[in-house]
């Protein structure tokens, strides 16, 4: 079964049709970028992008840099801290609130009041209170994923459907059961929800605030991240290392995304039929 | 009345029980004087009003009455959901609620079969059935799973044990419930209107499966509904609610012989019980219809 869902999202028509169409974004992103020598005429936006085949060659002069592979290492460790810190912290956090009151009263206002700030702008305030550089930027990206992810569970608990406990109830189930049994499962796949979108926001965060703060100074320059990979090609003047950085980060994040939604139907393998 | 106690095994489908429900030492209902008020708002509503039901052991009785007549409430209360404003329910002679203790201990001697299904997704059909056995732990995992798996054959389940419910039919979906709920080996089974969402074919099976069910098993069920025809049909007696506030309107013997199926449906008698009740719960629907009682 999962053999043939394969087969039929990559055969057919959809696929040639997506496969072409890429194939004709990269040749007129050529053409365009080209258009200076080619006509004597600067198409506009893309006349100013390096072209492609030039991208590509330049990739291929640091698939052998041990610095850009740092970069990647660098991000990758980043985003993965501050979003296992924010999940090891969020999805407790979440959980307890939906189930007293007592708490949810204490701790929901408070956070509600954090939540609106943008994570970015907590990039001055954490570099002043964290020790290292590294510490406030894995900071910065754990609030990326933290706020979404403890929403996200906190709705999941709160609309379980009431017949679920009412059910476990009167089966005999004691209040251990009830949270382990019925409303952790019950919140498991709003959990998978929040990690995923939590992921996109890490990177998100992570890439500006390499950025912003300089990829971590103790670093040395070297392996501060992709996020400081681009600034710096763009200091530097190699307009396309720029791209490299960012397709780089496209690729990151679509990994980062597919682990989470590999995990996440191992996890709940009971919505895969829906 | 009850003329044909025959005595049998529970495996086997009486052949001349009569219109009689079985003869059981447990599962006796007795609701005396309920009344409940909700008072969400400072606005106390009557959903229940000095409602009066005695059910013997082993009757399937149906409830019937026009959709937010209070029904539920009835139900929760005697499951153990929700607590009354005063009166007293016993099972068995036991008090479940009455004036010290307003809300009744859910136990696994009264099992709700909910409307729309509250099967557990995260759990196979299998381990839903398990649950209950499970959450008591006097038996191994073994034996329950055994357990579970017998039943459901007896059930016409095999095959779909370890699918998820969400994978498996609507109709089946309700099966694999009452069998959980049975695993618990309660004394009453309530359904809060179980097969409201079914179509009328998948519903007709449904009902001959129930009835199947119950004649193999000693329980009494305490079944909601609003459809006239599921009530005839299934029930040894019908109790007719009046709309909000909730209290018995007409009680109608249905003296149909069981086992019953589908050519019941067409006999005279059936409409002439059919005839009997319907005036009274047009009555009452049209009531409720014009106070503008909301669903549920």
């Amino acid at each position: 079964m999962k053999f043939n869902q394969l087969k039929k999202k990559f055969s057919g028509r959809a696929v040639l049709r997506g496969v072409s169409a890429i194939i004709m974004f990269i040749i007129i992103w050529e053409l365009g970028a080209r258009s200076e020598e080619m006509l004597g005429y600067r198409v506009p936006f893309l006349g100013l992008v390096p072209p492609p085949s030039a991208v590509f060659t330049s990739w291929m002069g640091l698939v052998g840099d041990p610095s850009y592979w740092s970069s990647w290492y660098m991000s990758f460790l980043r985003v993965f801290g501050g979003f296992l810190a924010a999940m090891i912290i969020g999805i407790p956090l979440g959980l307890f609130m939906s189930v007293n009151r007592t708490f949810y009263g204490i701790a929901f206002p408070s956070f509600e009041v954090l939540r609106p700030i943008p994570p970015l702008a907590w990039v001055p305030a954490s570099i002043i209170f964290w020790p290292t550089q590294e510490l406030s930027i894995a900071f910065v990206t754990f609030l990326g994923a933290f706020y979404t992810i403890v929403i996200n569970v906190l709705g999941g608990a709160q609309s379980i459907n009431r017949q679920f406990l009412q059910a476990a109830q009167s089966m005999g189930a004691s209040q251990w059961d009830i949270f382990r049994r019925i409303i952790f499962p019950a919140t498991l796949p709003s959990i998978v929800v929040g990690s995923a979108v939590g992921m996109g926001i890490t990177w998100e965060v992570v890439v500006a605030a390499e950025m912003i703060s300089g990829g971590g100074s103790d670093g040395g320059g070297a392996g501060g991240g992709l996020g400081f990979f681009i600034w710096s090609s763009y200091v530097g003047g190699s307009y396309e290392q720029i791209i490299v950085g960012m397709i780089s980060i496209g690729i990151a994040g679509y990994f980062s995304s597919e682990l989470l939604r590999q995990l996440g139907g191992y996890l709940t393998p009971w919505l895969k039929t829906r | 009345m009850q003329q044909n106690n025959s005595t049998r095994s529970p495996a086997t489908i009486p052949k001349t029980s009569g219109g009689q429900r079985q003869k059981l030492t447990r599962g006796a209902i007795r609701i005396e004087e309920v009344v409940k008020i909700y008072d969400p708002d400072g606005a106390a509503v009557m959903a229940v009003d000095h409602c009066s039901i005695d059910i013997p052991a082993g009757e399937i009785c149906m409830i019937v009455g026009p959709s937010g007549c209070g029904k539920t409430t009835l139900l929760n209360a005697i499951a153990g959901f929700h607590d009354i404003t005063s009166g007293q329910i016993y099972l068995d002679d036991e008090l479940l609620c009455g004036a010290e203790k307003p809300q009744a201990e859910p136990g696994s001697d009264r099992i709700v079969v909910f409307q729309n299904g509250a099967l557990f997704p995260w759990k196979t059909n299998l381990e839903n059935i398990a649950f209950g056995p499970m959450m008591e732990k006097k038996l191994s995992k073994q034996a329950i799973y055994d357990k579970a798996r017998s039943m459901m054959a007896d059930a016409g389940l095999s095959g779909t044990e370890d699918s998820y419910p969400g994978e498996v039919s609507s109709g089946l979906r309700r099966r694999v419930e009452i069998v959980r709920a049975l695993m618990n080996d309660p004394k009453v089974l309530l359904f809060d209107e179980p097969y409201r969402a079914l179509d009328s074919l998948t519903k007709s099976v449904m009902h001959e499966a129930l009835l199947e069910i119950y004649y193999k098993n000693k329980v009494t069920i305490f079944f909601i509904t609003h459809d006239l025809e599921e009530a005839i049909f299934l029930g040894h007696r019908l109790i007719i609610m009046s709309s909000r506030p909730c209290k018995p309107k007409k009680i109608v013997d249905v003296d149909i012989p069981h086992p019953r199926d589908y050519n019941v449906l067409t006999s005279p008698r059936f409409r002439e019980i059919m005839n009997e009740a319907k005036g009274v719960v047009n009555a009452e629907a049209k009531k409720a219809f014009e106070a503008g009682e909301k669903e549920g």
